[in-house]
C-alpha cells in the first residue's frame, strides 16, 4: 500500500509505471490485439498512409508497409522481442557482473585488480561493437542476441556492486560476523548482497532500457533476431521515408516511448530506494 | 583456577607509509576461567587491537608479528583459517562498541543470531528459532516473538545492545570479549546492561574480558585490571589494589581525574598532555614527557615490568627501588 500511495504522488513514477504495464500487456496478448497476421503479405494493399489520413483503411490503423503488412501488428509483435531481449540480457549481465563485483570489492588485493582491468578493458571498447564483433562469428538467434548483449552490459553490475562492496565490508556487523566465525561466502550473500539490492534494482531497470535500444540498433544493422522487431521495421521502413514515412517512424516512437517509461521508472525508484529520502 | 587465556609477548604491528607502527607493544597478560579482566587505557593505547588480536582480525594493514595467544593451551595465531573459525562465535565472541553499526540494517533481528546458532549448533529452521527466542528472553528482551522480526533501526539502543549479547551468548561461549559495550549507551541503560552481563557471566561461567576507558565499568564489572598506556601494559593489578593503591604515575592520574562526590576541589583535574601518537612514541618510558616523577632514567630506557605484589605489576623505575631494598 506504502508504494501505490508513493507512486500516486509522483507524477513521473506513474507515468514510467503505467507505460511499462501497457508495454507488458501488449507484449504478452499481442496474438489478441493484433488486426492482422504481421507476415502477412497483401500486394493489393500495399503502402496505405494510417487510417486518419487521405486514402487510410479502418482496420489498418497505422497504415501498411510496401508489401501491405499491417504495420501497427508488426509494432505489437516487435513488443515481444524488446520485452523478451530486454529482461534476459539483464539478467545475464546481472549473473556475471553481480558476483564479479562481490568478489572483486571483498576480497580487494590481487582478485580485485585482476577483475577491475579486465572490466576496464571492456570499458574501452564501446558495448555495440563488442556485439557487432561477437555476432560476427556466431548466428545471430534469439538466444546469442540476449547473450551478446549481456555480455556487452555487465560491467556496470561489476563496478557498482564492488564499489559499495569495498565501502560495506568495513562495516562494523561485517567484523560482527567474521567474529561469529562465519564464513566468507555466507558474509558475500548474506551481508553484502541485501544491502547493494537498491543500486543492483535500479542498475537493472536502466539497463533494460539500453538493452532495447541496443537490440533495436542491431536489429536496424541487420544483425538482429531473425523475427519482427523494432528494431527491423524501423531498418526497412527507412528506404521508404521519402514516401511511407510512417512505416520508419511508428517503430521509432514506439522505442522511445517504452524506453523513455522504463528510465523514467527507473528514476523514480531510485528516490524511493534511497534511504536518505526517506522521510 | 586454569588459565582459559594466556597472551604472550604479543607485538601487532601497521604497515604504513611511515613505516612500521606498534600498536600493541609486548603485551602479556592471562585471564583465569571465570574471572573478568578488564583492559583500561585512552583511545589509542592499543586496547581494541588487542582484542582484535586475539581473534585474529587485526585489520589491514595490521599484523601480529611475534608472540603467542594461547587459548586453553593452544596457540590461536598458529591456527589455519579453518580451525579459528570454528573457535569465533563458538568458543570466543564479541561484543561491540555501537550495536547500531554491527547490527546488519537489512536482516532482521532474529535472522542476524539464529546465523551463529546455524552455523555451530547445526540447527535449522523451528529449533533454531525457538532458540533464538529463549535467548532473546534470557537478555531480558520484553515479546521476544516480535523482536525476532525487528529490524535493528526499530529498536532502542539498550534493546540492540542486548541484541548483541543475545547474539554473542548464542552458543555459550567461554570468552566473552567486550570492545567498550556501554559506551555508546546513556548511563541508566549503561547500569542495566552491565548488571545483565554481570549476572549471565555468574550463571554461566563465562570468562569476560571488558576493555573500556570508563573506570566506573571497571568498578563495577572487573576482578582484575589491567592498565595499557602506549600500546604496553603499565599497570596490572587487581581491582582493589588499584583504586585503592595505584602504583604507576599514570593510573595514579586516570583515578584523580574521575570527579568525587566528596572531594575538596571544584575543578577536574587532567593528565597533562595527551597519548602520543602511534608514529611518535617518545624513547626511554613511553609516559615520561607526561609524568611528574620523571628523571634522567626514564628518557633513557624503557622500565621493565616490576612485580611488586603477587598480583600486582608496574612498569615504573619508581618501584625499582622498592625491590632492590626488598631484595637486601
Amino acid at each position: 500500500m506504502k508504494w501505490v500511495k508513493m507512486l500516486l504522488v509522483s507524477k513521473v513514477g506513474l507515468i514510467g509505471v503505467i507505460i511499462i504495464i501497457l508495454f507488458t500487456f501488449t507484449a504478452i496478448f499481442a496474438p489478441l490485439i493484433v488486426p492482422h497476421d504481421p507476415t502477412e503479405v497483401n500486394l493489393g494493399k500495399s503502402s496505405l498512409p494510417p487510417i486518419w489520413l487521405d486514402g487510410g483503411e479502418s482496420t489498418y490503423l497505422l497504415g501498411t508497409d510496401n508489401l501491405g503488412r499491417d504495420v501497427f501488428s508488426r509494432i505489437i509483435y516487435g513488443s515481444q522481442i524488446s520485452m523478451l531481449v530486454g529482461v534476459c540480457s539483464v539478467l545475464v549481465a546481472g549473473l556475471i557482473g553481480i558476483p564479479v563485483g562481490l568478489i572483486s570489492g571483498y576480497y580487494g588485493g590481487l582478485v580485485d585488480s585482476l577483475l577491475m582491468r579486465i572490466v576496464d578493458s571492456q570499458i574501452a571498447i564501446p558495448s555495440i561493437l563488442l556485439a557487432l564483433v561477437i555476432l560476427g562469428f556466431m548466428n545471430p538467434t534469439l538466444l546469442t542476441i540476449i547473450f551478446v548483449i549481456g555480455v556487452s552490459s555487465w560491467i556496470a553490475y561489476a563496478r557498482v556492486v564492488r564499489s559499495e562492496v569495498l565501502s560495506l565490508k568495513e562495516r562494523e556487523y561485517v567484523k560482527a560476523a567474521k567474529t561469529m566465525g562465519v564464513r566468507h561466502s555466507f558474509i558475500m550473500t548474506r551481508h553484502l548482497l541485501p544491502n547493494v539490492f537498491s543500486s543492483i534494482i535500479v542498475i537493472s531497470t536502466i539497463n533494460v532500457a539500453t538493452s532495447i535500444i541496443t537490440e533495436s540498433s542491431l536489429s536496424f544493422l541487420g544483425l538482429g533476431p531473425q523475427s519482427i522487431s523494432w528494431g527491423s521495421i524501423l531498418s526497412e521502413g527507412r528506404d521508404y521515408l521519402a514516401t511511407n514515412w510512417w512505416v520508419a517512424t511508428f517503430p521509432g516512437i514506439a522505442i522511445t516511448v517504452t524506453v523513455l517509461g522504463i528510465i523514467l521508472f527507473g528514476d523514480w525508484l531510485r528516490d524511493v530506494l534511497d534511504p536518505r529520502t526517506e522521510v | 583456577m586454569s588459565k582459559l587465556l594466556q597472551i604472550n609477548n604479543l607485538k601487532t604491528v601497521f604497515y604504513t607509509e611511515e613505516g612500521q607502527v606498534p600498536s600493541v607493544d609486548n603485551v602479556s597478560l592471562d585471564i583465569k576461567k571465570g574471572e573478568t579482566v578488564a583492559i583500561v587505557g585512552e583511545s589509542g593505547s592499543g586496547k581494541s587491537v588487542t582484542a582484535l588480536s586475539i581473534l585474529g582480525l587485526v585489520p589491514s594493514p595490521g599484523r601480529v608479528v611475534t608472540g603467542e595467544i594461547l587459548y586453553e593451551g593452544k596457540d590461536l595465531l598458529k591456527m589455519t583459517d579453518k580451525e579459528i573459525k570454528k573457535i569465533r562465535g563458538n568458543e570466543i565472541s564479541m561484543i561491540f562498541q555501537e550495536p547500531l553499526s554491527a547490527l546488519n540494517p537489512v536482516l532482521t533481528v532474529g535472522k542476524q543470531i539464529q546465523e551463529s546458532i546455524e552455523l555451530h549448533q547445526k540447527k535449522k529452521g523451528k529449533r533454531a528459532k525457538e532458540k533464538v527466542i529463549q535467548l532473546l528472553n534470557r537478555v531480558g528482551i520484553p515479546r521476544p516473538e516480535k523482536v525476532y522480526y525487528s529490524y535493528p533501526h526499530t529498536l532502542s539502543g539498550g534493546m540492540r545492545q542486548r541484541v548483541m549479547i543475545a547474539m554473542a551468548l548464542s552458543c555459550r561461549p567461554k570468552l566473552i570479549i567486550a570492545d567498550e559495550p556501554t559506551t555508546a549507551l546513556d548511563v541508566t541503560t549503561q547500569a542495566q546492561i552491565l548488571n545483565l552481563m554481570k549476572s549471565l557471566s555468574e550463571e554461566e561461567g563465562t570468562t569476560i574480558l571488558i576493555i573500556t576507558h570508563d573506570l566506573g565499568v571497571v568498578a563495577e564489572m572487573a576482578d582484575r585490571v589491567v592498565v595499557m598506556y602506549a600500546g604496553q601494559v603499565v599497570e596490572q593489578s587487581t581491582v582493589y589494589d588499584l583504586f585503592e593503591k595505584p602504583e604507576h604515575p599514570y593510573t595514579k592520574g586516570l583515578l584523580d581525574c574521575t570527579p568525587k562526590i566528596h572531594g575538596e576541589s571544584e575543578e577536574l583535574l587532567a593528565i597533562e598532555g595527551t597519548v602520543p601518537t602511534i608514529q611518535n612514541r617518545p624513547t626511554g618510558c613511553k609516559f615520561h614527557p607526561r609524568c611528574k616523577f620523571t628523571h634522567e632514567k626514564c628518557k633513557e630506557k624503557d622500565p621493565e615490568l616490576f612485580t611488586i605484589k603477587e598480583k600486582q605489576k608496574v612498569r615504573c623505575y619508581l618501584h625499582e627501588k622498592v625491590i632492590e631494598e626488598r631484595l637486601k
